[in-house]
């Protein structure tokens, strides 16, 4: 066999080890909730990292080409916005709604893929631009919070079925449907060859901007998939979602164990990451901390999550590995 | 041979800057033929390959492939016509498996999706055809050794049925065995009917290999003619334009009695200079080191290099060498064993403290471009990077002062520059080494660590190389030198260590620094008395 478990383990260990992090964290606040864990309390926990999820799958996608996405957030604040407009009424209206949402999502990722594509400017610095005029986009769809979302809809969407949380669910099968057929096309390959080295994808003749195009693309879809859900779970559109979204999606990319340089990760990475951020957000609530310190505990663990995984450098032999 | 030509390329010019990198160039390759290209840095030999791989676009000229006439603009193009280049710059991607390099451009696929099973039969396949069996197709590239990675890159060629095949220094990080290994492959490719280009600065290598020769010089094509119509020295004077009466500068001699090879013709204003009177064995050791133990890489490796001593670490490739100077350098976590200095005993944990000026020890690294320099920042910056605090008071840089030192050693070195301030990045491989170099004679050091310094450089910088690190030697510089050319260690070192699995098996002195010595150490063969074998 070519793959021993060690081998896996060493080539995985970032995964392993914010996995095991998830798994702490999500034992310690189930022991913490009062109500303790049960499909109610579940469903509760998944809808709340449901739409981080989302948007850190989003951020991922550019992170592994070794960009950074700013505008994650925007775009979200933007289909939200969209979504409070246009996914009401009549079954029909709310999936042709719900595919306008998407659209817009994709388009989104699209320009932006242009501009870090033909324009050559650095991605950090294209989706600060973009960003701003996707919000600025969202506040002319949306300049006050309100509108409507389909009640139906999101009664479906945010409950459970046969025990299981319908936005797990969604996750899945997004998951499914997209990430793992994606990786498995050349595009996503390209993705990770990009993002581990440019010019060797280059020369290796792979179409490197179509890669990029995609990555970009797909974010932009992802991200408003993330729209979408915090306008089920709130029913209304709110131009000013976005911010917090955007920095947190890294923070959650990063701790789910993608490489900032790129090539190393992925979606379900980004997943993991987002809800351990979460649920570490609610373990605060039900720890009874004062709702002043709660930003300053949050950090805290934060940080101790994140240093875990800089454990595999005491077992570093050689220094240069260190920046490898 | 025009009639038959596979690839010709007529007229072509390109310039970078105000530098012409090829000046209206006709040339041609055919099918069922090697052909090698000689030239020295700069000569336009890389910028020809790239031209012809739709890296870079000529200014003015054509390209006919098979008499039809086609231009590239990108790899993909000229990947399309079955062309395609094992580049000197390892075009791997790290974070990715063996297995998903190999098949990087179209992997197998079922129902639209790569079909992980098929590649790797793929990649195993494609691995056996190079004799890497033992690389695991599930690997990381980036877990791989440099020579390994350049095996996968080979593969990774092969796999896409290519009609014409450039392999650019292709062979610079192998070792013997695997040169070997690929020579037949070539082999076998060339009696399949494909063109091969095959770049090289080892002239040894287009002796063995190739059909036809093509020298480059200034980015002129200067000759073609069939290997075997001109000898080695003919060949050499073509590429630098000039005759050369000796690659290697002379040994001084020590303990043994004078032999006749080594009969010392250097300048004696030379050797005025140096503060170590050659001739005679200088007695300072500079650097001990005693039971060294590192992991199970290193084991137990005691010797000594005293001052103006030219040490050689041969053994086959990936045998501890690199470890070993990374431990001197205080880069390895965890080394056992004692180092002393000018016999004190010293306990280095990083380059930066290597380098103090009470140990002085430094070291050019394999890889310039990620180790040895900062290529986007400029000439002057790079060589003056370790030194700033000699440049500097109250930690502000002294331009002026800075300034002089670096420009006095860019002209000490012949490198060739435009303007102090191109990035590092825009000057050819031989002038890139020349910097690393500088950067260190400038920082003054008194042990230089030097791992393949040589790879990837041509004819003439080589000769420069030699005849610097030997002078240094005689003004005192302790060397630890370890390369994978054998002729290197026979022509350059004082003294050889052969090290096998971490362990030193041989230490070769004077006359007993011979090729067929070196080989048969490195094997860990034992050897009786040879002497007669020589190269």
């Amino acid at each position: 066999m070519n793959m021993s478990f060690g081998l896996f383990a060493r080539q995985n260990y970032r995964v392993l080890i914010a996995l095991c992090i998830l798994l702490v964290t999500f034992v310690a606040f189930f022991s913490l909730h009062p109500r303790h864990l049960s499909v109610y309390t579940l469903t509760i926990w998944a809808n709340q990292g449901t739409c981080l999820a989302f948007v850190s799958m989003s951020q991922a996608m550019v992170v592994l080409t070794a960009g950074i996405d700013l505008s994650v957030g925007p775009i979200l604040a933007l289909s939200n916005s969209l979504a409070s407009e246009v996914v009401n009424g009549s079954p029909s209206h709310v999936a042709f709604g719900i595919f306008l949402v998407m659209l817009a999502g994709l388009a989104c990722g699209f320009i932006n893929g242009l501009v870090v594509v033909i324009g050559r400017i650095q991605p950090i610095v294209t989706t600060l631009a973009t960003g701003t005029v996707y919000t600025g986009v969202a506040l002319f769809i949306r300049p006050t919070t309100g509108g409507q979302i389909s009640e139906g809809l999101s009664d479906a969407l945010t409950s459970n079925l046969y025990g299981i949380p319908t936005s797990l669910l969604l996750v899945a099968g997004t998951i499914l449907l997209i990430w793992v057929p994606f990786r498995r096309t050349n595009l996503g390959r390209g993705i990770y060859a990009v993002g581990s080295s440019e010019g060797a994808a280059y020369m290796s003749g792979l179409d490197v901007n179509r890669s990029k195009m995609a990555a970009y693309t797909l974010a932009g879809l992802l991200a408003s998939f993330g729209g979408l859900f915090i306008g089920l779970q709130t029913l209304t559109g709110d131009a000013m979602t976005g911010p917090s979204y955007t920095l947190i999606s890294i923070a959650s990319v990063v701790l789910g164990g993608t490489s900032l340089s790129g090539g190393i990760g992925g979606a379900l990475e980004a997943i993991i990451g987002a809800f351990t951020l979460r649920t570490i957000n609610s373990m605060m609530f039900f720890a009874g901390a004062p709702p002043l310190a709660q930003p300053l505990f949050e950090g805290l663990i934060l940080m101790a999550a994140l240093s875990l995984g800089g454990l595999r450098l005491i077992g570093m032999r050689n220094r240069l590995d260190l920046w490898q | 041979m025009n009639e038959t030509a596979f690839l010709e390329v007529k007229g072509v010019s390109k310039h970078y800057g105000g530098i012409i990198a090829l000046d209206n160039v006709d040339f041609a390759c055919c099918r069922s033929s090697i052909h090698a290209i000689l030239g020295e840095n700069g000569a336009g030999k890389s910028t020809l390959i790239k031209v012809i791989a739709g890296v870079v676009r000529p200014e003015t000229g054509q390209m006919k492939l098979e008499g039809r006439e086609v231009s590239f603009t990108i790899p993909s193009d000229a990947a399309r016509e079955g062309i395609f280049c094992v580049f000197q710059e390892l075009s791997l991607m790290p974070d990715m498996t063996v297995a998903d390099n190999i098949c990087i451009t179209n992997p197998p696929r079922k129902w639209g999706l790569i079909d992980y099973r098929a590649q790797l039969h793929r990649a195993e396949e494609l691995l056996a055809r190079v004799s890497c069996e033992d690389i695991n197709p599930l690997i990381r590239v980036s877990d791989l050794p440099l020579s390994r990675r350049q095996m996968v890159e080979i593969a990774k060629a092969l796999g896409r049925n290519p009609r014409l095949l450039i392999l650019d220094e292709a062979t610079s990080a192998l070792t013997a065995a695997d040169v070997e290994k690929i020579f037949d492959i070539l082999k076998g490719l060339r009696d399949e009917g494909l063109a091969l280009l095959y770049i090289t600065h080892r002239l040894r290598e287009a002796e063995l290999l190739a059909d036809t020769c093509s020298v480059f010089r200034n980015g002129e094509h200067i000759e073609t003619f069939s290997q075997g119509h001109k000898t080695p020295d003919e060949i050499v004077r073509l590429m630098i334009g000039r005759a050369v009466s000796k690659t290697f500068p002379p040994k001084p001699q020590r303990e043994k009695p004078a032999s006749p090879a080594f009969k010392a013709q250097e300048a004696p204003e030379e050797r005025s200079k140096s503060s170590v009177t050659p001739g005679q064995t200088p007695a300072v050791s500079m650097l001990d080191i005693q039971g060294l133990s590192w992991e199970n890489r290193l084991h137990d490796i005691s010797f000594s290099v005293r001052q103006g001593e030219i040490v050689g670490l041969g053994g086959l490739d990936g045998q501890g060498q690199r470890e070993l100077l990374l431990a001197l350098l205080g880069v390895l976590r965890g080394v056992q064993g004692v180092i002393k200095i000018d016999n004190r005993r010293v306990r280095i944990d990083s380059p930066s403290k290597a380098k103090n000026p009470g140990y002085g020890i430094v070291m050019i690294p394999e890889d310039r471009k990620t180790e040895g320099l900062l290529l986007p920042m400029s000439i002057r910056e790079n060589i003056s990077l370790a030194s700033l605090d000699k440049l500097s008071r109250a930690s502000v840089i002294n331009r002026k002062m800075e300034n002089a030192r670096v420009e006095e050693l860019v002209r000490q070195l012949k490198i060739k520059i435009r303007t102090l301030d191109d990035p590092a990045g825009s000057l050819s491989g031989g002038n890139q080494q020349k910097l690393v170099v500088a950067k260190w004679l400038l920082l003054g050091a008194r042990c230089l660590l030097l791992m393949d310094p040589t790879r990837g450089i041509d004819v003439g910088t080589k000769e420069e190389m030699y005849s610097l690190l030997r002078r240094l030697a005689d003004q005192g510089t302790a060397i630890i030198f370890h390369s994978t050319d054998y002729d290197e260690l026979v022509g350059m070192c004082d003294r050889v260590i052969i090290l096998y699995r971490g362990r030193i098996v041989r230490e070769l002195v004077g006359d007993e620094i011979t090729e067929h010595q070196i080989v048969a150490s490195s094997l860990n063969l034992t050897v009786d008395q040879t002497g007669s074998c020589q190269e």
